[in-house]
C-alpha cells in the first residue's frame, strides 16, 4: 500500500432485525434503537442505529484489509450523523477508506462511512500492520 | 453535573470479566465476521461502555445515564481479546467541560489481564441538556 492510495469501497446493508441483534449482542437496548415511536417522541426523525454498529461495521471494512482483526491496532472515529432505519428497509452503510501513511510496515487509514449519501462516521482512522 | 471532584480520578475495576466464545460468535454473525479466533475491533465496547455506567452513574459522580449520546470512540489495542480471556477495567475520567448546556465527558477505559494492557479505549459521551 502506498500514500494517497484510494482502497475499494465497501457497502453494508442494516435493517431493524439487526439492530436488534446488535441490542442483544452488545447489551444497548436503549428504545431509540429500537421502537420508532419512542425514537420520534424524543425528536428523532425515525429509529437509528446504534453509533457501535456502524463502527463495528468500518471495524469489519479495516479487518478485511488488514487482513484479520488482529492486525488492526487503532480505529477510531466521531459519530457526525445518526444512520437513519426506516421499518421494512435495508439502510446501507458505505465504508472507504485512503492511505494517508505508511512507516515501518504501519499503515494508517483515513476513513469515511456514509448512509443514504450522508457522512455517518467522521475523523474516522485506522492504523494497520500488513 | 459531574461531580468535579471525579475530573482526573481513576476508577480501578473491581470484577474480573471472562471473555467467553459465545460472546465473540455473537458479535461476528453481527458483522459477518467468519474468523472468530479473535474478538473483532470495536468488540470491547460493551466491557468499557459497562464499567462506564457504573461509575459515571454512582452518587459520586452523578451522570444521568438516559441523556448520554455517544460523541465519539477510539480504540488502541495492544492485543486483541479472545475467548477464556480474564480482564478487569480501569476507568478514567480524563476530562468535561459544558457546550451550550450539554455535558461533554471524556472516559478512558484500560483494559487488562494480570499481565498487561491489552486494550485502551477512549469514549466522548455527551448528556444533553
Amino acid at each position: 500500500m502506498i500514500k494517497d492510495q484510494v482502497l475499494d469501497e465497501k457497502i453494508f446493508f442494516v435493517n431493524r432485525a439487526l439492530l436488534k441483534q446488535y441490542a442483544d449482542t452488545s447489551g444497548d437496548h436503549n428504545p431509540i434503537h429500537q421502537d420508532e415511536t419512542f425514537a420520534k417522541s424524543v425528536g428523532l426523525p425515525n429509529v437509528i442505529a446504534h453509533g457501535m454498529l456502524t463502527m463495528a461495521l468500518v471495524g469489519k471494512y479495516v479487518t478485511e484489509i488488514a487482513g484479520g482483526s488482529a492486525n488492526v491496532l487503532e480505529l477510531g472515529g466521531r459519530f457526525t450523523k445518526p444512520v437513519i432505519v426506516p421499518a421494512d428497509t435495508d439502510v446501507d452503510i458505505t465504508v472507504t477508506a485512503t492511505v494517508s501513511d505508511v512507516i515501518d510496515g504501519r499503515v494508517s487509514l483515513s476513513v469515511v462511512a456514509t448512509s443514504a449519501g450522508v457522512k455517518v462516521l467522521g475523523m474516522a482512522k485506522a492504523v494497520i500492520t500488513l | 453535573m459531574i461531580s468535579p471532584d471525579s475530573i482526573g480520578r481513576t476508577f480501578v475495576g473491581t470484577k474480573k470479566i471472562t471473555v467467553s466464545q459465545s460472546e465473540i460468535d455473537s458479535f461476528c454473525a453481527v458483522i459477518g465476521e467468519t474468523d472468530r479466533s479473535v474478538a473483532p475491533p470495536t468488540f470491547s465496547i460493551r466491557i468499557s461502555l459497562d464499567q462506564s455506567e457504573e461509575i459515571l452513574t454512582s452518587p459520586e459522580v452523578g451522570i444521568k445515564w438516559d441523556r448520554l449520546v455517544h460523541g465519539d470512540q477510539k480504540f488502541d489495542i495492544k492485543r486483541p481479546l479472545k475467548a477464556g480471556d480474564v480482564v478487569r477495567c480501569d476507568s478514567t475520567i480524563e476530562s468535561a467541560r459544558e457546550v451550550a448546556g450539554n455535558e461533554i465527558i471524556t472516559v478512558r477505559s484500560d483494559i487488562s489481564n494480570e499481565k498487561e494492557l491489552l486494550i485502551s479505549s477512549w469514549s466522548t459521551l455527551v448528556i444533553r441538556a
